[in-house]
Order: C-alpha cells, then structure tokens, then sequence
C-alpha cells in the first residue's frame, strides 16, 4: 500500500504547480477581458474557453503535435535548452494546466466585471496609479471570486487524466499520478490498490469542493 | 478678475442604443458653481472630464489658470495627479475597508491598503470634524445615508485637495437630512475657501450654492453664463 502515495505525492505537485501558474495566467487573461474593449474579445474568450468543452484526449494529442519532438515548440525548446517535455511530470503539469485554465480565467472576469468600475475612478481621483488601485482595490474586491476558481482548478487538475496520459504517458514514480494509477490498478486487477486510490481522490475532491462553496456565496469581500 | 474655471470640452459616446455628444463651454470665477440640468443632460460626464476620469475628444480643461487637459497640445494631467477631490453621486465608498481605511485611503501610498487601526494626524482631524470616531471600525454598508456622505467628504478632503468636485451629494439622502447637511457643506466650504462644483437637478441645491449656475441641457451649456468672454480674457 506504500506505493499508493507516490502516485499522491506528484498527482499534488502536478496539480500544486497547475494551480499556480493558472492563478498568474487565469488572474491576467481575466482582468484583461473584464476591464479592456478589443476587437475579438469574446472571440478570445470562447477560444480560450475551449479546453472545457474539448475532449481531453483532443487536447493532449493537439499537445503532443504542438510540444513533441517534431513539434514547433517542442523542437524548440529541444534545440535551444535541451528541454524535453514529453513524457515527464512537467509535461503533465502543462496538460493539467491548460484543461484546468478555464475554470481559473472565467472566474476571475466574472469577479473582476462585478466590482464596480466607480470604485477604481474614486482610487484614482485620490491618487493611486493603476497598480495601485488593481491591488488596492480591485483584487481584494474579486479575490473570493478567483479563489472559488482556483479551487476548482485544482481539483480539475487532481482528477485530470486524457491529456496527461496522453502527453506525460504513465511511468510509475515519474509522470503516474491518482487518476492514471486508479486505472492500471484495475487494469492489473489489483483491487486493493484501485480502492485506496479511489477513496484518498474521492476525499481530495469533495474537501476542496467543501472549501470552494464556503468561497462563493460569499458576501461582499469585508472583514479579512 | 481670476477666473477659476475655464472648461471647453468635447466629447462623443457611441452608446449601444444611442449616440451622445457632449459639448460644454463655459469659465466662471464663482468659488461655488452649480452644474444644473436633467438626468442624462451630460452633468456627470463634464464632472468627470474636469476631474480626469473621461478623456475628451477635443478642447481643454483649466483649473486657477493650470492647464489639467488640452487635446490640441496633448497636455492630460492624470487623474490621480490632479488634485481634486471628487464625492460620487452614491459616494463609492470602498466595500472592504472600514470607515477609517476609507478616509486614510489617499495619504497611503504604495500597494497595500491601511492597516485597520491606522494613525495619521490628517485623518483624525477630519474624523473629528465629521463626528466619524465612534463609526471607525465600521464598514461602509454598515452606515447610514448621512455617514456614508461624510466619510466620503472626510475621503475627499484629507489629502488637500485644491477644488472639490461633487456629483449630487444629496440626492441618495432623505429630505431632512437633505437640509441640514446642505448647510454643513456650505459652511465647510467657507472655512475652506476651495472652489466647489456641484452638480444637481435640485432648485434647493441651486439656491444654496448657486454663486452662478451654469445650465446644462442635453449635452449643452443653455442659458445665461454659458460663456462670458470677458472671464476668458481676464
């Protein structure tokens, strides 16, 4: 049973690292469509919406093609680094992140278009430069909105498993994580191991659930 | 003769329903000036062009001879550097931060808000002055629709600023009130000595702060004051 929790261990590192770039990205993509008029702005939102709705096998195969060895990026980054992502933890944290992106960047333009825009003219009147008044202001009155996405964003990328298996495959201690190991548990008939898997995800995704509806109904962001 | 204001300013909204041009004119060397008209006349938008939150599409904007906005000599003073206080017409308090943090609100510099219990000789003259102490720790939606209006005035005043701008201070008030924190505002303002522009739709307000009005009717300066060529030479 020892075994069980190495699949753990990187299934939280891979999820941890997904979390955390999507809280950069997701924040930044957010405030963008929620605060700046463009042309193809909701074009762009609908582009950038698609890993929610694609299948994840379809997205790991597009990331195989585009971060592979014969890929653009992936040849790239192979020529001038020496980076290989294919097959390694870090090529699922990118799977994970890109099919958990959504979650993060649609919560947080719903956060962000809900403070009202008077709020940041009075910051401004009373002498704040825009930093100022984004981390003053309109990041605090949005931050229990982004978080309830976060948290769904790491449990999406817990449980994510088409696209990393496709690009990160299933190498036991590197790239195997819950979900991929639940799986060659069964397959290999190990019932033991596929129950404790399943019931240590299962607790994962309801107690990060838990905390993400304590987040939304939340009042008007107050005394914190 | 100084004159005080000296406004000329453009400005087209494309509005998904309707198209509005704002087009107002007018200098005045009146300490109180009252912007009156309609809902909708363009009130509010000329308040915010004066204070730096909408850019105009031509013309400029002079405060006391300082020019805060010319279009033609790309001159736009930011708003956070022009100096002027603005009360929203619903006062646009800040939800998250307590009475205390509001006021203190422009003399923190830097990226973080106050801390709760902040200590500034400025900020608790005006706590003082508009009997807030007792009301410090309390949140904005915590208030009444008087606090409300003096914590956002005390917010306005604490970092000198040198005209105060206000979008009906009144109107989200009930009528007793109305009155007596008319005649506080006019009192203050005294004491001050800055300019005031206030904006309104009440013949009451007019009447109290009304040194000269300047009507505004569906984008443009109507009626007497409009512009008096005498003031712009001066």
């Amino acid at each position: 049973m020892e075994g069980a929790w190495i699949p753990l261990a990187l299934t939280l590192k891979v999820a941890g690292w997904a979390t955390l770039l999507n809280l950069v990205l997701g924040v930044g993509v957010g405030f963008v469509l929620a605060r700046r008029r463009f042309p193809g702005r909701e074009l762009l939102d609908a582009l950038l919406t698609l890993p929610m709705v694609m299948p994840p096998t379809v997205l790991g195969y597009y990331l195989l093609v585009l971060i592979g060895r014969r890929g653009p990026i992936g040849a790239w980054l192979q020529a001038h680094f020496g980076i290989q992502l294919i097959f390694t933890w870090q090529g699922a944290v990118i799977a994970a992140t890109i099919v958990a992106f959504p979650l993060v960047f649609k919560s947080a333009r719903a956060a962000f278009e809900a403070v009202d825009p008077q709020l940041e003219q009075a910051a401004r009147v009373l002498g704040l430069g825009e930093a100022a008044v984004f981390f003053r202001v309109t990041l605090p009155l949005a931050w229990r909105g982004i978080l309830a996405g976060v948290l769904l964003a790491f449990a999406r990328a817990t449980g994510e498993f088409g696209a990393t298996l496709m690009v990160a495959g299933s190498i036991p201690g590197k790239t195997q994580t819950l979900s991929v190991a639940v799986y060659e548990a069964v397959q290999a008939g190990q019932d033991d191991v596929a129950n404790f898997l399943v019931a240590v995800t299962s607790v994962t995704c309801v107690a990060v659930l838990l905390a993400a509806g304590r987040l939304v109904p939340g009042r008007v962001a107050g005394q914190t | 003769m100084t004159v005080i204001w000296d406004v000329d300013a453009r400005r087209r909204f494309d509005h998904a329903r309707r198209r509005f041009e704002l087009r107002v004119r007018f200098a005045s060397d009146s300490r109180r000036l009252v912007l009156f008209g309609p809902s909708g006349a363009g009130k509010s938008q000329t308040l915010k062009i004066v204070a730096g939150l909408t850019r105009p599409d031509a013309g400029h904007v002079r405060l006391g001879g300082e020019t805060l906005a010319d279009v033609a000599a790309r001159i736009d003073v930011p708003a956070r550097d022009r100096r002027l206080a603005y009360v929203f017409q619903d006062y646009a308090l800040f939800p998250h931060l307590n009475v205390l943090q509001n006021v203190a609100f422009g003399l923190q510099r830097g990226w973080r808000n106050a801390a709760r219990e902040v200590r500034h000789d400025e900020v608790q003259r005006w706590m003082r002055a508009f009997e807030l102490g007792p009301l410090s720790h309390h949140y904005p939606e915590q208030l009444s629709g008087g606090q409300r209006q003096r914590t956002a005035l005390a917010r306005a005043l604490v970092a000198r600023p040198r005209a105060l701008l206000l979008d009906e201070p009144f109107a989200a008030l009930d009528p007793d009130l109305r009155a007596r924190l008319r005649d506080e505002l006019a009192d203050l303002q005294a004491e001050l000595g800055i300019p005031l522009v206030l904006i309104t739709h009440d013949e009451r307000d007019v009447r109290r702060f009304g040194d000269e009005v300047i009507e505004i009717a569906a984008g443009r300066v109507a009626g007497p004051g409009a512009l008096r060529d005498d003031a712009l030479a001066a």
